[in-house]
């Protein structure tokens, strides 16, 4: 009798007596006996509430979290702040225990949230339209190549090298199973190499791939990635940081057809890497094209606002193997959890947190750099996150820096064999002063 | 209680705020002097501005607007709608276990490597399968990543004309589309008059181009696919591989398993059997199981366990690849792990024997009143086609909607195709007999409804926070964000 | 179901009214009918050159969508812009809703076709 099961055996009796089944056993008559397990797994006996707690604290012990560290670690999943607020509203179990909206009569919580967060995702982004969400920053930049590559007809994608070494990999899977092309165009100081940009694109070319701030933290420059890659008639498929949007121009306005990203700084936590948000927003000539579930604004038969999935002619269960993704959810929780962290911080709040974290970044930067010890890998303008170097292993900077408490930097050798002792610090807006002193503190003195 | 009907951009007023950061000494440096202005933000985010207060009340009563399984019964068919363990929302929110960044170095983590890595073994032993990887995000993801894997594995031999998933036409709609996402052409066979592989239809379609077949079993009727061990040597003999949907392992967890079956890959959902909350659509988790032969292929990286340590093992050289980035849907793996923990072996065969019982006990009572289209033993769910009575004018959406009307999300409906008027019913072993005899008498006097007034049906929901919404306007008109006039 | 007696018709439900040299294609009331409320037409690019039995487009309801296959092969000389902002008229008047048209370059293969006859008892054999 175990305590999520409310049946007892003499409702269990009841019911096979009411069925006409002596036991259990002869439900399962249709499973060939050599077929059968046979034995009990060996998963051992069942825990007490008590037992788990103990169990799960022990296995947290081992770990060294950054409730314990400082952390200056980021290259693609962020330390900021989240507001109370996400916690008191997204662990509502009206939320979090529904499924997709197949019901919208009784599912106008999910809807009206999906509907406000694709408007805020859209106007933060500068584009007309936005999905539900996807599952991650790098699955959305795979989805985004494949439906530029389907939207164009053409059958291959340019992704710049400062791209986050993790987006490219994926994106490497994704295109070679469906026998796309990928090409890595160089860089050069930190940022995409434009003439050699120039000289790959071609009327093949399906869409151009530019993270900005890019890996670095450096925000690239879309102007002429941006006339070389529609004088191609190829899309612009623009990766950024939602943050980053606070204080930066939005990839809209820059003439990006396609913008995705990692939402996972919208008030989700670290999770050792998931589950986190992919979002992609398009220009509405796109809209049709997009992937995942899209929530749209209606009227019910009594003229009522309300609000239902629309477009599901694009989706697989409808569309089957003609269907451009297989995608059949989105990030539902994440997707809420981002919502009501754009709501809490607003239009001011979004704004004071990209500049702190920027303010805050290039603070660490002039301490470190003044030390003389560390310098610069690039000479460009950056966002929260600046990469260095040094005569010493970065392997042997990190051990040094996490002896003293501080989870240390990304080190970039093992993405980019050229940068072997370079090290990219990310900075956001909960790094104090204090914190920040003991950082270029202790690396002065390596 | 009010009515609640606003967009939070209603309720937005400009000068308001619900934030607070910290004084800042390291900002008197103005945004323009770090930052050349070109690159700088001219047009309005137009975020909105409210007070705390505004945030907690929309979107309490939104949630209010909400039905989950906490609010009641959900038989959403092959959604495994469970009940979702509170003390695994818990697990996952101790701060040891979920303030980690990814790119950690090994030695601070190795609790959360323990954790996988042990998953991964318990998942194993629950499958038959050699090994697992936790990376996938979700079931459709998993099916993805698990058709990638036979593509490497026929690619490897040198076998490249393998270009054919076969699919059966009961199976979920993310089964072609997956097929073709990994670059593969879909070939559909008809299922025979029980639901199940026609076993006739599928000897002419294998040949020498057949790369595997995907299946679920218990198909997506709920019902065992007794033949599971000669279609496998079949598909085994034209030397294609067998790929397993986990999406229905509810009904046979410590009974029997894919790999004893002849499963060669599969994914989990651990959202669905292993009790994660479905989040409103996400995030789900869909590990996918191997036999030995396709360890080699598995994504990267590989949680080993090297003296004693455990580590990320990124150096194989016949991987697929990545398919997400980091490790997969972490937090999911956490409640699953806790879950399975607090099942136990017993607990774990009791919990598909119960949804086996409920399911069948349902069946009996509701075919009296609605059409049963197979009528042989269900596993953990079943299909009806519709009213009984085919002459009424009633279709399965208006039952659907009824049911609104009295407080039930409907079951999965015109799923799957092969029914028509599908109604998909599955109860989960989390519901108790009064639960589902209340359903049962709903069902029933739904049934009756549908004779005696049958507008009921068709203008239903009535009591719902909003009505039938006009889903062509929806997409002809395609508002999909908030716009001041 | 309305069928035309002037039109020829292909097994696929589209319909074809030769004017000289082009061919004006569309869906017939069968199709329309199948789909249900028409949300959305997806359409060629102008100028293309297409072949026979080819896919130039789709046509969304809110439950399905459908591929359009052309009848017959040659070169996209009009697209009925119309139809981007009001898909509805595909319900409202199938045979005057033309999809696009084709400067036929084999005009034999209308041969392949079926007549109004032939096509409603095409039509009246699918429902059985």
């Amino acid at each position: 009798m175990h305590r999520y099961i409310p049946n007892t055996e003499a409702d269990k009796r009841q019911m096979l007596d009411s069925i006409g089944a002596n036991s259990i056993e002869d439900l399962f008559e249709d499973v060939p006996s050599e077929l059968r397990l046979g034995r009990n797994l060996n998963i051992g006996e069942a825990l007490s509430e008590i037992e788990l707690s103990n169990h799960m604290n022990a296995l947290a012990n081992e770990n060294n979290s950054i409730s314990d560290l400082i952390c200056f670690l980021g290259a693609g999943a962020y330390d900021h702040h989240i507001p109370t607020t996400v916690k008191h509203l997204a662990t509502r179990s009206e939320f979090y225990t529904s499924y997709t909206p197949y019901q919208p009569e009784i599912s106008q919580g999910t809807l009206q949230i999906i509907f406000e967060y694709q408007t805020m995702i859209s106007n933060l982004t500068g584009m007309d339209v936005s999905n539900a969400s996807l599952y991650d920053g790098p699955t959305a930049a795979a989805e985004a190549a494949m439906m530029a590559c389907a939207s164009t007809k053409r059958k291959s994608i340019i992704v710049s090298k400062t791209v986050n070494p993790e987006i490219r990999k994926v994106l490497h899977t994704y295109m070679k199973f469906r026998d796309l092309e990928l090409i890595e165009v160089d860089m050069n100081d930190g940022v995409t190499d434009v003439e050699k940009l120039k000289s790959m694109i071609s009327k093949d070319t399906a869409g151009v791939m530019i993270q900005s701030p890019n890996f670095f933290g450096i925000i690239e420059d879309l102007t002429e990635v941006e006339k070389v890659t529609h004088e191609n008639k190829a899309l612009l498929i623009s990766y950024t940081d939602p943050i980053s949007l606070g204080i930066l121009k939005s990839p809209g306005e820059l003439g990006a057809d396609i913008v995705v990203g990692e939402g996972q700084s919208l008030g989700t936590n670290l999770n050792f890497g998931g589950p986190y948000l992919g979002f992609l927003a398009a220009t509405k000539k796109l809209a049709r094209k997009m992937p995942g579930r899209i929530a749209g604004q209606s009227l019910d038969v009594d003229g009522k606002r309300a609000f239902v999935l629309t477009l599901q002619a694009r989706e697989q269960h409808i569309r089957r193997y003609k269907a451009n993704s297989n995608i059949c959810s989105n990030q539902g929780l994440n997707a809420l959890i981002a919502t009501i962290y754009l709501v809490t911080m607003g239009k001011e709040g979004l704004r004071e947190v990209a500049a702190r974290s920027t303010q805050k970044a290039h603070y660490a930067f002039e301490e470190l750099i003044k030390k003389r010890k560390f310098k610069p890998l690039f000479n460009k303008p950056f966002f929260k996150e600046f990469a260095v170097t040094s005569e010493f292993d970065s392997r042997m900077v990190n051990k040094a820096l996490l002896k003293s408490g501080i989870l240390g930097g990304y080190e970039l050798g093992k993405a980019y064999p050229q940068y072997k002792n370079g090290l990219l610090f990310c900075v956001t807006e909960k790094r104090t002063k204090e914190e920040i002193d003991k950082l270029t503190g202790v690396m002065e003195v390596i | 209680m009010r009515e609640y009907n606003s967009l939070i951009f209603e309720v937005s007023r400009e000068g308001r705020k619900a934030y607070s950061l910290p004084k800042c000494e390291l900002c008197e440096d103005e945004i323009n002097e770090i930052i050349p202005e070109e690159f700088l933000r001219t047009s309005d985010s137009k975020l909105p501005e409210v007070s705390e207060v505004d945030v907690i009340r929309h979107f309490t009563n939104l949630s209010n607007k909400n039905y989950g399984v906490d609010t009641g019964f959900y038989p959403l068919g092959s959604c495994t709608m469970k009940y979702n363990p509170k003390i695994n929302e818990d697990m996952a929110g101790i701060l040891g276990l979920n303030s980690i960044h990814p790119y950690q170095p090994a030695e601070t983590i190795q609790g959360s490597l323990k954790l996988m890595y042990d998953l991964d073994k318990m998942l194993a032993e629950i499958s038959g399968m050699d090994r697992i990887t936790l990376q996938p995000a979700a079931g459709a993801h998993g099916e993805l990543t698990g058709l990638m894997i036979i593509k490497a594995y026929h690619q490897n031999r040198g076998d490249l004309k393998r270009k054919k998933i076969i699919v059966p036409d009961s199976a979920h709609g993310t089964n072609p589309a997956t097929a073709a996402v990994a670059g593969f052409d879909i070939v559909e066979i008809k299922s025979d008059d029980n639901g199940a592989v026609d076993i006739e239809a599928l000897k002419r379609v294998l040949d020498d181009e057949v790369a595997g077949l995907m299946l679920t079993n218990p198909s997506t009727l709920g019902l065992f696919e007794t033949n599971i061990k000669v279609i496998a040597d079949l598909v085994h003999e034209a030397g294609g591989l067998l790929y397993y949907d986990g999406a229905n392992m509810n009904a046979i967890v410590g009974i029997t398993r894919p790999g004893d079956m002849g499963f060669d890959v599969m994914h989990f959902n651990l959202h669905k059997t292993f009790s994660t909350p479905h989040g409103g659509g996400g995030p789900g988790s869909g590990p996918v199981g191997v036999k030995e032969h396709l360890v080699k292929f598995l994504p990267v990286p590989v949680i080993e366990k090297k003296d004693d340590k455990f580590v990320l093992d990124y150096d194989r050289s016949e991987s697929i690849g990545k398919v997400k980035g980091f490790y997969g849907n972490y937090g999911m793996m956490v409640r699953a792990y806790s879950y399975i923990l607090t099942m136990g072996s017993e607990g774990l065969r009791e919990m598909s024997e119960t949804a086996v019982l409920n399911a069948n006990y349902m069946m009996n009572k509701l075919k009296e009143h609605y059409h049963l289209p197979i009528k042989q033993v269900c596993k953990h769910e079943f299909v009806l086609g519709g009213l009984e009575e085919t002459s009424l004018e009633v279709s399965t959406l208006d039952i659907a909607k009824r049911l609104l009307d009295y407080g039930y999300h409907p079951p999965t409906i015109y799923f799957p195709l092969i029914v028509s008027e599908a109604m998909m019913v599955e109860p989960t072993e989390t519901e108790s007999l009064e639960t589902i005899d209340a359903f049962i008498d709903t069902m029933i006097k739904i049934a009756g409804e549908a004779k005696e007034n049958p507008d009921l049906l068709k203008t239903a929901p009535h009591n719902t926070p909003v009505r039938r919404i006009d889903e062509v306007r929806a997409a002809r008109q395609l508002i999909v964000k908030w716009e001041d006039e | 179901m309305k069928v035309l007696e002037e039109l020829y018709y292909s097994n696929e439900h589209e319909w074809v009214r030769v004017e000289g040299k082009k061919a004006y294609i569309g869906i017939t009331d069968y199709a329309q009918h199948a789909l249900g409320d028409i949300v959305y037409v997806e359409m060629p690019e102008l100028g293309e050159e297409i072949e026979g039995g080819d896919v130039f487009g789709a046509i969304e309801s809110v439950k399905a969508a459908s591929d359009v296959f052309s009848p017959v092969s040659g070169k996209i000389v009009e697209i009925n812009e119309e139809l981007e902002n009001s898909p509805e008229l595909v319900n409202e008047k199938p045979y005057e809703s033309w999809i696009l048209a084709l400067e036929m370059s084999d005009e034999s293969e209308l041969k392949n076709l079926m007549n109004s006859k032939a096509y409603k008892e095409f039509c009246e054999n699918e429902d059985h």
